[in-house]
């Protein structure tokens, strides 16, 4: 009894100030890339060539989709300017699917996705998650999001054990085929309103599996998607930035 | 030189073998040699076809062989030493078959899953498995497959899955009960299969390196550094002494970061909130180290084919160092907690036991294998440069139920936390990554890591012109599960979530 308050004592306060504060990142984290096609070379495609997912697309000038995006930065490494850059931004979450193709213009981040929703989850969402044909990289960083340092519970954010719980579906994965049936009766199970966020490259776009013909291309292939969440996997502050985002609360 | 078994074409880490010099054995000799070698303390790491046209189908065996001769030593010691007598070779035994063969599950019981997977991806049948079920590739209409039921008045079953109450991985779960006691528990996978083998055709693509990132995605290293291992023996790459160290610091604090990890989550289950809430801090500690390292709290980045993606400079190797020592003090103080605990060691000791034999005749690795006493660990049989270096000295059990497995988890934390603090005093020099060789024809390479889970095998064959033609991958999860499914066996259906906690397999791993 007085060890185990003795080491509580000890172990001090673990929850971080986010999002009274900006997050502390590591100096390598890859975060949100940076587009710039006025310093494209014309004749060059190299990091069109060397994406691993054909996330870049160069037709009429640069594009590049974050859905798609593993954050590799192995375009960076490539492009012989500075027509593509990685930077610190863990800020990546959208409300629609268009959004997340950069060419240019700053990223429109996440909306509050409507009043009704903010009303009535603000401050209370009960949220199921779903594993639907990933590595599980995605829902250990979505475990992440119940412990004592990033702790969602302080917004009122938990994950719940059955659907009929919950008010909103996580998808992770790209949707296995064999997963697809579940997937649909989770959702169908889950009251209304209710609303689904996909959460990492696989559940956005198939990610890396999205050629095979074992997986449907990501979670929007047969639920509407309402919030976006991009990463391989998405940083946690990435994920809570996201849903406050949708709920319309606060954040940096 | 010891004997060599004959067929037996021997195989090392780092090198390939032409497919010309795998001469086919008469089937007679492929299962006896296998029965023999497992007998004397050998173990079957991979079994797996290659059709061929007229129904001339290939089996191959990839063994470790014991090498020395004492094999009933390690069982009384806690403690076993590099080399010696725990030394294994690995060998590749082939075999040509029909569309059938006679199984050898009957006699070799850890076949059992690679003969149901040869059967479903190629057709091939093994006569007389006495559990022909699919794996991982079932057609819609299959589901369910007949699976073990009990029938009489006071028996009942329970079905859990795929979609399970907290955040993991789908599978499906029948348990045959009587009461709360569990009299069988059967595990059918294969809802995360997204086609990962059928891609290695042709490969090595631009997303290849991606795809093994994300075999399962708690072993990004170990599979990815499986990978690139088979890759640079094929074409004869020997990555420097200082990309090996740093691949080798990759894959330690992956086994930190999931033991610490789990360790809190079989706190959790037992309903001990100190261990479980500090140890779910702490793992993310260990994830940041290796962001720091990478950028990715995964891993993903560090290993490269050829090297490694990112160095650890001086400074950032002292930085390391101090903040291990700092999460290993707070580690040992959440599980002094947890190991003082009479409660939690009540609810530890006897459960979810599978006894020495049981996990010898399933095969079973890793740290559940130690866990039940099977002396088995790839950083001391197959060491690669950096465990060379600074040996790991695997720590056995022999009671097999979840305190050992909980124990075995903080011993092997401990001596992680010995290795990192070794390897970052001093890293070795050498370039970090270099250029990519042309890729052997016609040949087989195996790559072998062990990941915090147990063994991950790796194992590559090339057609006539450099390119991937099969491609097997083995996580530990594949030999594992069956440990699982035993230890259940007479124990109750609360006893599952702590059971599976301290097993904490992959089911990513398994489906492919």
């Amino acid at each position: 009894m007085w060890n185990i308050l003795r080491t509580r004592l000890l172990q001090g306060q673990r929850t971080t100030a986010f999002p009274a504060s900006a997050p502390e990142l590591p100096p390598r984290f890859r975060g949100r890339l940076a587009l710039d096609p006025s310093l494209c070379d014309e004749g060059c495609c190299g990091c069109v060539d060397v994406c691993p997912t054909n996330a870049i697309a160069k037709k009429n000038g640069l594009a590049l989709d974050l859905g798609r995006c593993l954050f590799c930065s192995e375009c960076v490494d490539r492009c012989p300017t500075d027509a593509l850059t990685s930077t610190p931004d863990y800020r990546l979450a959208t409300t629609s699917r268009e959004a997340l193709t950069l060419s240019g213009e700053p990223l429109e981040l996440a909306q509050s996705l409507s009043a009704d929703i903010a009303k009535r989850f603000g401050r209370s969402l009960g949220i199921r998650v779903v594993s639907a044909g990933g590595c599980a990289g995605c829902e250990a960083e979505v475990n992440a999001l119940s412990n004592i340092v990033f702790d969602i519970s302080r917004f009122g954010v938990h994950v719940v054990a059955s659907p009929r719980h919950a008010d909103a579906l996580i998808v992770t994965g790209p949707v296995s085929q064999h997963m697809l049936g579940a997937l649909e009766a989770t959702y169908r199970a889950i009251p209304a309103p209710k609303f689904v966020i996909a959460v990492g490259a696989c559940a956005i776009s198939g990610g890396p599996y999205a050629e095979s013909p074992q997986v449907e291309a990501g979670a929007a292939s047969t639920l509407p998607i309402d919030l976006f969440i991009p990463g391989c996997p998405p940083h946690p502050y990435t994920m809570i930035d996201g849903i406050l985002r949708a709920l319309g609360r606060p954040v940096p | 030189m010891k004997h060599t078994p004959t067929g037996l074409h021997p195989l090392s880490l780092g090198g390939s073998v032409p497919l010309a010099s795998l001469e086919p054995v008469a089937f007679s000799q492929f299962s006896s040699t296998l029965e023999d070698m497992v007998e004397a303390g050998g173990r079957l790491l991979s079994l797996f076809a290659r059709p061929g046209a007229d129904s001339e189908n290939l089996l191959y065996a990839l063994l470790a062989r014991r090498t020395g001769t004492d094999t009933e030593a390690s069982d009384h010691s806690r403690t076993t030493l590099n080399g010696g007598e725990h030394a294994f070779a690995l060998g590749i035994l082939c075999t040509q078959v029909t569309d059938g063969y006679p199984a050898l599950t009957p006699a070799l019981p850890a076949a059992h899953l690679f003969e149901r997977d040869i059967f479903e991806r190629h057709g091939i049948t093994p006569e007389g498995h006495p559990w022909l079920r699919p794996v991982r590739q079932w057609a819609e209409q299959e589901v369910p497959w007949p699976m073990h039921a009990l029938e009489g008045d006071e028996v009942h079953e329970v079905r859990v899955g795929p979609v399970h109450a907290g955040v993991i991985e789908p599978g499906h779960f029948r348990f045959q009960c009587h009461g709360e006691r569990v009299f069988r528990l059967e595990i059918a996978l294969g809802y995360q299969h997204r086609g990962l083998l059928a891609d290695m055709v042709g490969a090595p693509h631009k997303r290849t390196i991606h795809r093994m990132e994300t075999v399962a995605g708690d072993t990004c290293v170990g599979h990815s550094w499986a990978y690139a291992q088979t890759i640079e023996a094929l074409s004869d790459v020997t990555p420097s002494p200082r990309a090996e160290a740093i691949r080798a610091c990759g894959l330690e604090l992956e086994r930190l970061a999931n033991h610490i990890g789990d360790l809190g989550a079989m706190a959790g289950d037992v309903g001990f909130l100190p261990t479980a809430s500090y140890c779910g801090g702490l793992r993310g500690d260990v994830l940041n180290l290796s962001a720091a390292i990478c950028g990715s709290r995964l891993g993903h980045g560090v290993i490269r084919v050829g090297g490694v993606g990112f160095d650890i400079e001086d400074e950032l190797a002292s930085t390391m160092r101090e903040k291990l020592a700092a999460i290993r003090t707070a580690a040992a103080r959440a599980n002094t907690l947890l190991w003082a605990s009479p409660s939690a060691m009540g609810r530890f000791e006897g459960t979810g036991t599978v006894p020495t034999d049981v996990a010898r005749t399933f095969g079973l690795v890793g740290m559940a294998g130690r866990a039940s006493g099977v002396d088995v660990d790839a950083r001391r049989d197959f060491p690669t440069a950096a465990y060379r270096m600074h040996p790991v000295r695997p720590w056995l059990k022999q009671h097999g139920d979840v305190y050992a497995r909980g124990r075995m988890r903080w011993r092997e934390i401990e001596a992680s936390f010995d290795f990192l603090e070794q390897v970052l005093e001093r890293l070795p020099e050498g370039e970090l990554r270099i250029a990519e060789a042309e890729v052997a024809a016609d040949s087989l390479a195996v790559g072998i890591v062990e990941g915090w889970r147990g063994e991950v095998v790796h194992l590559a064959v090339t057609d006539a012109h450099g390119q991937l033609a099969s491609y097997e991958i083995v996580d530990p999860s594949f030999h594992n599960w069956i440990g699982m499914e035993m230890a259940l066996r007479g124990m109750e259906i609360s006893d599952f979530p702590l059971c599976n906690k301290s097993f904490n397999l992959s089911y990513a791993g398994h489906d492919l």
